[in-house]
């Protein structure tokens, strides 16, 4: 089986900090990571291929230091690596980001394209949707559970309220929720197999062949108009002293807000 | 001039600090209070291919670097001390002197399981009369056809016990002092070899430091290791790098008492404020850090030295006697730092003291480190 994983360097979120001024995101210093739940597209995928054999391709859309990011999935088991890179890719939504992906991975045998759900940045969950339908290949979305019959997959989805049994037919396209398997270490021999005897292809947009027009900033057809922090409407409030006054205090107000 | 690290060992240690505190780091306070001789952590280390990471993957190792072997050394002893130094002298004094010294056979009878994980090892040269005079030991090894028979008795062996195989110090001749010492493999089940005293230690408690027991102990011949008469150079070489792993053990326990007194400091509270805004704690501080870093610049000198064929002997010597005794050091003042609580088990800076006391004593104590580098300088 030859499966594609798609996977983004995101900032390591549990220690970013924002800046009180500005209300952004200090990136500045913050770790970054492979997003998590792309780890586990990719420890299925490796599971898979340890089973079943065939080859396991990692693709990430970035810049330089994505390297990175596939060399550690290159580290845990991954064969091939692409790192998408190319000034034309900057300011990609998600629908310019899927456009990329998927120019790609047209140029690729495949029987499975893998992606995280949702990236712990962006948090749309959108690339993997959208690349499905560039791919014009079935979908199913936030994998909990997956069996090879031939060549189908059995596939449990997790909903709100239960889940959901699919038999869909290969090619697929899978987003990967954390439920579905607990990512491995790379292995210490990984690493420097990931290093000295595999290879990170870098792709520009010319060799993809794509339009410049059609990717980054000027192919996403989303504009962002401002980004606000939205506003605290109400204010708590904080009772002080002993125990007897805070009740007296919290059951009065209660009383005047007229809620009990 | 360059200091930084390749980004091939930047992710080793990102892989295995990861590692070491998720799996490591939470055990170390339990295995500290039994004893227990951590099977599980050396289970996951062999699953991580951590046991043989300098060793060429045709024996079975990773194929890695010293620095990397170092790097993990150092961030596994700042997540568990006990098993730094079960990964360290399984690596720096059992494998290696069969990569160095081995025969084509000894290396894919012994390197390669070892290097795998497969097996744990041991190096078996101090006995109860000869410590620091590791050339006045006493354990006999006398030729009698196909193989030899051991005689005598070893004390203080990390992994005795635990370990599968043995590289144990002996005379063939005791009418020569060092040059009558060899080198051979011995495996756990020889007949004549038996385990005895376990001993009760202060810190690194984890870890066995046992006595071994030879009784007419049956030795195959091509069980030697290099040749008679080598035993006492290959000792001494192996120690060599073996004190590289203990500089990076004792670093490792410096740099968890650093993290430590950064956190507390800025959480305890006194005269209103958090202590970290004391300048007198200040001090202690900046004191410690400036000295966790001489000692990591010397470690990894000391092994970049070695990574790159040059002489490393004195400057393991001086990595080693530095970071042991910044070790010591810091975990001293961290306790001090943490005050009364530093005192009790509820916090893992007396661990760490008491963990840190043996960097200065085994692989060769302070003052044999000292000896080492004034013969260096001094040529005489
Ligand atoms: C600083 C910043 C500025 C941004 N500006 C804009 C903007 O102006 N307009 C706009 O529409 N969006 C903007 N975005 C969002 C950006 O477009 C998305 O981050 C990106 O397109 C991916 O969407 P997502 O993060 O929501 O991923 P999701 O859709 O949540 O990701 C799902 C899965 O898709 C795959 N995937 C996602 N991205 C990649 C990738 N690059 N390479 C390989 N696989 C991938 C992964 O498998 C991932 O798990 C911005 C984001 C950031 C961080
Ligand atoms: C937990 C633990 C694990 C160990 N693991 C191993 C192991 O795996 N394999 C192994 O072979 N050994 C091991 N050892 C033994 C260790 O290497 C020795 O304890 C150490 O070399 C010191 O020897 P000694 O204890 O006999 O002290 P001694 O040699 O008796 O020294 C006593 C004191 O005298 C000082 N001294 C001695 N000679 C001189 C001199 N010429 N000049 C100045 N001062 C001197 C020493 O520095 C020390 O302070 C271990 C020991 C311990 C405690």
């Amino acid at each position: 089986m030859d499966i594609i994983v798609c996977i983004k360097q995101v900032p390591d979120t549990s220690e970013v900090k924002i800046d009180p001024v500005t209300k952004t995101l200090i990136r500045e210093g913050v770790p970054s990571i492979i997003n998590p739940e792309d780890k586990n597209a990719l420890e299925e995928a490796i599971r898979i291929k340890e089973k079943y054999g065939g080859k396991v391709t990692v693709i990430t859309m970035g810049p330089q230091q994505a390297e990175e990011a596939l060399r550690e999935a290159l580290a845990m088991g991954a064969d091939e690596a692409y790192l998408l890179s190319d000034k034309a890719f900057a300011g990609a939504d998600t629908c310019a980001t899927a456009k990329t992906l998927a120019t790609m991975i047209k140029k690729l045998e495949y029987d499975l394209v893998f992606c995280g759900r949702q990236a712990i940045d962006g948090d749309t969950a959108q690339v993997g949707p959208q690349l499905a339908e560039q791919l014009g290949i079935p979908q199913v979305t936030y994998v909990k559970e997956i069996k090879i019959e031939g060549d189908s997959l059995i596939v449990k989805r997790i909903l709100e309220d239960g889940y959901e049994v699919i038999k869909v037919k290969m090619p697929v396209l899978l987003t990967a929720t954390k439920e579905l398997n607990t990512p491995r270490y790379p292995s210490i021999k990984g690493i420097f197999e990931a290093y000295r005897e595999k290879e990170v292809k870098i792709v520009t947009a010319s060799e993809l062949g794509i339009d410049p027009q059609e990717v980054g900033l000027k192919g996403s057809p989303t504009r962002v108009i401002a980004t606000t922090t939205p506003e605290t409407e109400r204010a708590g409030e904080i009772f002080t002293g002993n125990v007897k006054e805070c009740v007296q205090n919290l059951v009065q107000r209660l009383v005047e807000k007229h809620l009990i | 001039m360059d200091f930084s690290f390749t980004r091939e060992q930047e992710m080793v240690r990102k892989v295995v600090r990861e590692f070491a505190e998720k799996e490591i780091m939470p055990r170390a306070k339990e295995i500290d209070r039994t004893g227990e001789f951590p099977w599980d952590n050396v289970k996951k280390m062999a699953n991580a291919d951590m046991m043989g990471i300098p060793y060429p993957k045709e024996y079975g190792g990773a194929g890695g670097d010293y620095i990397s072997y170092i790097i993990t050394v150092e961030e596994i002893s700042r997540a568990c001390a006990a098993t730094g130094v079960i990964l360290s002298a399984h690596t720096s004094l059992a494998c290696f002197p069969i990569f160095q010294w081995g025969t084509k056979e000894q290396k894919e009878k012994y390197l390669v399981p070892l290097a795998r994980g497969e097996k744990l090892g041991a190096f078996a040269l101090t006995e109860p009369n000869a410590g620091t005079d590791a050339a006045g030991i006493q354990t006999t090894a006398t030729l009698e056809g196909d193989h030899y028979v051991l005689n005598g008795c070893k004390i203080f062996i990390t992994n005795g016990g635990a370990a599968d195989v043995y590289i144990v110090f002996a005379k063939t001749d005791k009418s020569q002092g060092a040059k009558g010492i060899s080198a051979f493999i011995v495996e756990k089940g020889f007949p004549g070899f038996s385990i005895g005293k376990i001993e009760e230690k202060m810190g690194i408690r984890g870890s066995r430091a046992a006595e071994l027991v030879f009784e007419d102990c049956i030795v195959p011949k091509e069980n030697l290791l290099g040749k008679e008469g080598e035993g006492f150079k290959i000792a001494m070489v192996t120690l060599d790098g073996g004190r590289i792993g203990i500089g990076a053990q004792a670093l490792g326990i410096a740099q968890a008492a650093l993290d430590e007194v950064t956190k507390y400091v800025k959480e305890r509270q006194q005269f209103g404020r958090p202590i970290g805004k004391f300048q007198g704690l200040q001090w202690y501080i900046a004191e410690m850090a400036t000295k966790v870093s001489a000692a990591r610049h010397l470690v990894y000198y000391a092994a970049w030295r070695k990574e790159n064929n040059l002489s490393y002997s004195m400057e393991a010597a001086m990595a080693k006697l530095f970071a042991s005794e910044t070790a010591m050091e810091v975990t001293t003042k961290a306790v001090q730092i943490f005050g009364g609580y530093g005192y009790t088990k509820d916090y893992p800076v007396e661990r760490l003291m008491r963990d840190a006391k043996i960097t200065e004593i085994y692989e060769g104590t302070s003052e044999v480190q000292k000896m080492v580098i004034a013969s260096n300088i001094l040529k005489m």
